[in-house]
């Protein structure tokens, strides 16, 4: 048996009306991983945990629980549970009987309902809601009954349809330290989805970003951020640059009228390629030392650092992050550093 | 915004919403004497007379048991009806209410020419080598009449609670292990249970006071509480008597007014 | 259970709703008195429908009353839902209530009760009786129409025409009416079909004389099968029918319309 405690092997995923929702997936989730799907919508993300979850079919491909094929195991039998986007609480139970509703269903004994219940909700902080109905709870109280309402089955694994996507950002921010916590203290394999790229980068094992139903890269947090693999996900997760350039050989790259070092190998000479370069690392230099000069056309204060853009003589716009204040409409000179420089293959538009 | 735009209205209701109740309430209460006007309660002891009482009892046993067939088949109608996998809900629906819009008359008087002696009915069963069967003027024909008339009116309030319980707890009750069954009875039915109050208020009251559906397919047999009123107003003259029947009616109507809202507070509470 | 097997049930359902009425509409061109056999294609109900007296005049009476009293409830509503929309909360739920007494009440019951008050007020019953009868059970429609409106509606809209100087009765009519426009219309067409539809208040409120639709039918009825009824029923039919499609088509146009303004 492998350590992969659910395998997803060439699936995809056709609609009715035609619309491909994923198109020839293959994803291995390592048991007690913290594994998040995260795209923009409509990129197959919510369809795959679906698939997992058992509420929707594959059109083609097979899914692999535990060694074993799942295809037409209908949800109920699955050892998975779900914490759904808006919580789809059971509105005419009270919280107690929201979190015992999948023990009820397997004919667990009264007691030990009860003691497995508690446990869950101190587990979620709301010790003492038991009698309280659902409605009358906030939304952050709402989304730990949702919770505890899957936790409690002791699921293998437990799936997370953008859990935090209705709360505000304070609770978001708390929620997503709880969430890892309770991830870690119970071993379970979490599966999340989510559209915001901060909350993967800060919760997550391993992240897969996907687009318009097929798989962009497998990574960890550090090295999606640092290494992406394609304009997609660079410019997907945190601001980017984004410049056509050429490869004129190993390690040296043309962009913006220069010829510039860089430090990657392995392109075809003269290959058209996508040159990116985050926001900060372009160091801001006097206009004798400095690869290209421009004009600073905005300025806006971000709190801890400016985010300014500069157009420089060949017509392109610069995304700068600098925690200097620069003026609009002075000239000023911009370097990037050889390693900050990531050049990635052109993703051929069909 | 502007109050005094609603006086007339006023006006209007009290003259012709109130008083006229008033009026009903006044009848059933009072008894013309020698000395004049009088409190009594002799109209409602008259209720209480078996040859009424019959009537009252049978108009709540048809009257039930309708509304029970109407539950019954009504329910699953509403529950596939709402079920996601099935298009073209609209024009399901459509089918449904069309037929609601039919004169109510021309509805009870259609069964009128399906049931009768010479009717299609014992036609098909003399043609098949059975006997006539005397279909017309029976309870049974009451109830037919009554179910065939206030059907979509079970269907409509169930289906309209059910398309709005959200689909992800549905998918939430089968995430937990449910199967459809146990979904049907833990989750939609508990879910569903507002509709099916107002479903059940909407068929009772017109059946329990129906003088149309008995009078048709009853034939003067089968006399409901509607046409004991009607009598009494329109033949024999005791308002008084015809008053005090309205007047339970009226108990009736306000005990099931009731029943929805504390119904639909309870909603208007899942709402905040 | 299987899609097909429920899609079966539904059909079941409908063909019970439907099978008397077509077969009202079938037995309405069979030249024969008998109801179950045929005795060959015929208008002669239609024309024998069109020479009865009785029941043009009740036709023209059903039309007569059904329009002018959903016209004048729905004034006399429109303006009520926006007067009460205004009350406190005691108040308001005091009228609300009230007004839903005619909706949930037995019919038999508004019928003897409105008698009563006309008895009571020494009004001959008659046309006027009768267009009194259902300006009253149709007002409470309007109301419960337009009402959800008006909780819709920005109130703003109304204060923004008051700041731009509208006086309060022209802002009502220039801004707060067209933003309620939808409940209206659809409280009229309601009012006009409960209206021509109505039997059992019609019968109580109704005097010597004037008849509408239904009570003609249920007097007929009573004597027996009549073909006449079959041809009626099938007109009634093909109009609702025509009406519903075009209630239909409208609404549709208007929830694209609606959409499209919202983008």
């Amino acid at each position: 048996m492998s350590d992969y405690i659910i395998q997803l092997n060439n699936i995809s995923k056709v609609f009715e009306d035609g619309f491909v929702a994923l198109d020839n997936l293959n994803l291995s989730i390592k048991k007690n991983e913290f594994l998040t799907l995260l795209g923009p919508s409509g990129c197959g993300k919510t369809t795959t945990l679906r698939i997992i979850g058992g509420f929707e079919m594959p059109t083609e491909g097979e899914i692999v629980f535990q060694g074993q094929k799942i295809n037409d195991l209908p949800p109920h039998k699955r050892k998975v549970n779900t914490v759904f986007q808006k919580y789809a609480l059971f509105t005419h139970l009270n919280v107690f009987d929201n979190v015992a509703f999948g023990l009820k269903i397997s004919k667990t004994p009264k007691n030990e309902i009860k003691e497995r219940v508690r446990e869950m909700l101190n587990l979620v902080n709301l010790q003492g809601f038991e009698k309280r109905q659902v409605e009358s709870l906030s939304g952050g109280q709402q989304q730990r009954v949702a919770i505890a309402r899957a936790l409690v089955n002791r699921p293998e694994v437990l799936l997370l349809d953008e859990p935090l996507g209705a709360l505000d950002l304070k609770m978001r921010k708390d929620m997503q330290i709880e969430l890892k916590k309770m991830q870690e203290k119970l071993g379970i394999t979490f599966i999340y989805v989510t559209h915001d790229q901060e909350e993967a980068l800060s919760m997550s094992d391993s992240i897969v970003i996907l687009n318009e139903g097929i798989v962009q890269q497998i990574d960890t947090p550090i090295n999606i951020y640092n290494e992406p693999k394609n304009a997609f996900v660079a410019d997907f997760i945190g601001e980017s640059n984004i410049i056509d350039g050429t490869m004129l050989q190993d390690k040296l790259v043309h962009f913006c009228n220069k010829d510039i070092p860089c430090i990657d190998t392995g392109f075809a000479k003269n290959e058209k390629v996508d040159v990116v370069i985050r926001p900060e690392d372009i160091d801001i230099k006097n206009l004798s030392d400095a690869q290209w000069t421009g004009k600073v056309t905005s300025v806006i204060f971000k709190g801890v650092h400016y985010d300014i853009t500069v157009e420089s003589s060949d017509g392109f716009v610069w995304l700068l992050q600098n925690t200097d204040r620069q003026y609009e409409g002075d000239t000023i000179g911009m370097s990037v550093d050889p390693d900050d420089i990531h050049i990635m293959k052109k993703v051929i538009d069909l | 915004m502007r109050r005094w735009l609603s006086y007339p209205y006023l006006v209007w209701m009290i003259m012709f919403i109130t008083v006229p109740l008033l009026l009903i309430v006044f009848y059933a209460f009072t008894k013309q004497t020698d000395g004049g006007i009088v409190f009594s309660l002799d109209h409602f002891r008259q209720i209480l007379d078996p040859l009424y009482l019959k009537v009252f009892l049978r108009s709540f046993k048809i009257a039930f048991i309708s509304m029970l067939i109407c539950l019954l088949i009504g329910y699953p109608v509403a529950l596939f009806l709402s079920s996601k996998d099935f298009s073209q809900k609209s024009t399901y629906l459509m089918l449904i209410v069309i037929p609601m819009w039919m004169n109510f008359l021309l509805r009870t008087y259609a069964w009128l020419t399906l049931l009768e002696n010479n009717g299609i009915f014992n036609k098909l069963l003399e043609f098949l080598g059975f006997g006539k069967v005397q279909f017309l003027y029976s309870e049974g024909a009451v109830i037919l009449g009554t179910v065939y008339n206030f059907l979509p009116f079970m269907i409509l309030p169930i289906y309209s609670v059910m398309v709005k319980i959200d689909e992800s707890v549905i998918s939430a009750a089968q995430d937990l292990g449910a199967n459809s069954f146990q979904v049907l009875l833990k989750v939609m039915i508990p879910l569903s249970l507002p509709g099916v109050i107002s479903g059940i208020t909407m068929v009772f009251m017109p059946a329990v006071s129906t003088f149309v559906i008995s009078r048709l397919l009853g034939g003067g047999q089968f006399a409901l509480i509607g046409n004991i009123i009607e009598q009494q107003f329109l033949l024999t003259g005791n308002w008084g008597f015809g008053s005090a029947l309205s007047f339970v009616l009226m108990v009736l109507v306000i005990i099931s007014m009731f029943f929805m809202n504390a119904n639909e507070r309870n909603g208007k509470e899942s709402m905040l | 259970m299987s899609k097909s097997l429920k899609k079966a049930y539904l059909w079941l359902i409908i063909l019970f709703l439907y099978a008397p009425i077509l077969v009202l509409m079938v037995l309405s061109f069979n030249d024969s008195r008998s109801r179950a056999t045929w005795g060959g294609f015929t208008f002669r109900w239609y024309i024998e429908l069109f020479k009865d007296r009785d029941i043009l005049l009740a036709l023209y009476y059903t039309l007569a009353i059904g329009l002018l009293s959903s016209v004048i409830a729905t004034i006399i509503g429109t303006f009520a839902a926006i007067g009460i929309f205004g009350y406190k909360k005691l108040s308001y739920s005091l009228v609300k209530n009230i007004s839903y007494i005619p909706v949930i009440n037995a019919d038999i019951v508004t019928g003897v009760s409105l008698m009563l008050m006309f008895v009571f007020l020494g009004i001959n019953q008659g046309f006027f009786t009768l267009l009194l009868a259902h300006i009253t059970f149709n007002i409470p429609y309007i109301i419960f129409s337009v009402l959800p409106k008006l909780h819709q509606m920005d109130i703003h809209v109304y204060e923004a025409a008051l700041d731009l100087g509208a006086n309060p009765f022209m802002s009502i009519i220039k801004v707060v009416i067209p933003e309620i426009r939808p409940g209206i219309i659809t409280g009229f067409l309601l009012a006009f079909t409960l209206s021509i539809d109505d039997f059992v208040i019609s019968f109580f409120t109704s005097g010597p004389g004037v008849t509408n639709l239904s009570i003609e039918i249920y007097s007929m009825a009573r004597r027996g099968i009549n073909p006449k009824i079959n041809a009626l029923s099938t007109l009634m039919f093909v109009v609702v029918m025509a009406l519903l499609l075009i209630v239909n088509k409208r609404s549709a146009s208007n929830t694209e319309k609606k959409v499209r303004r919202d983008i």
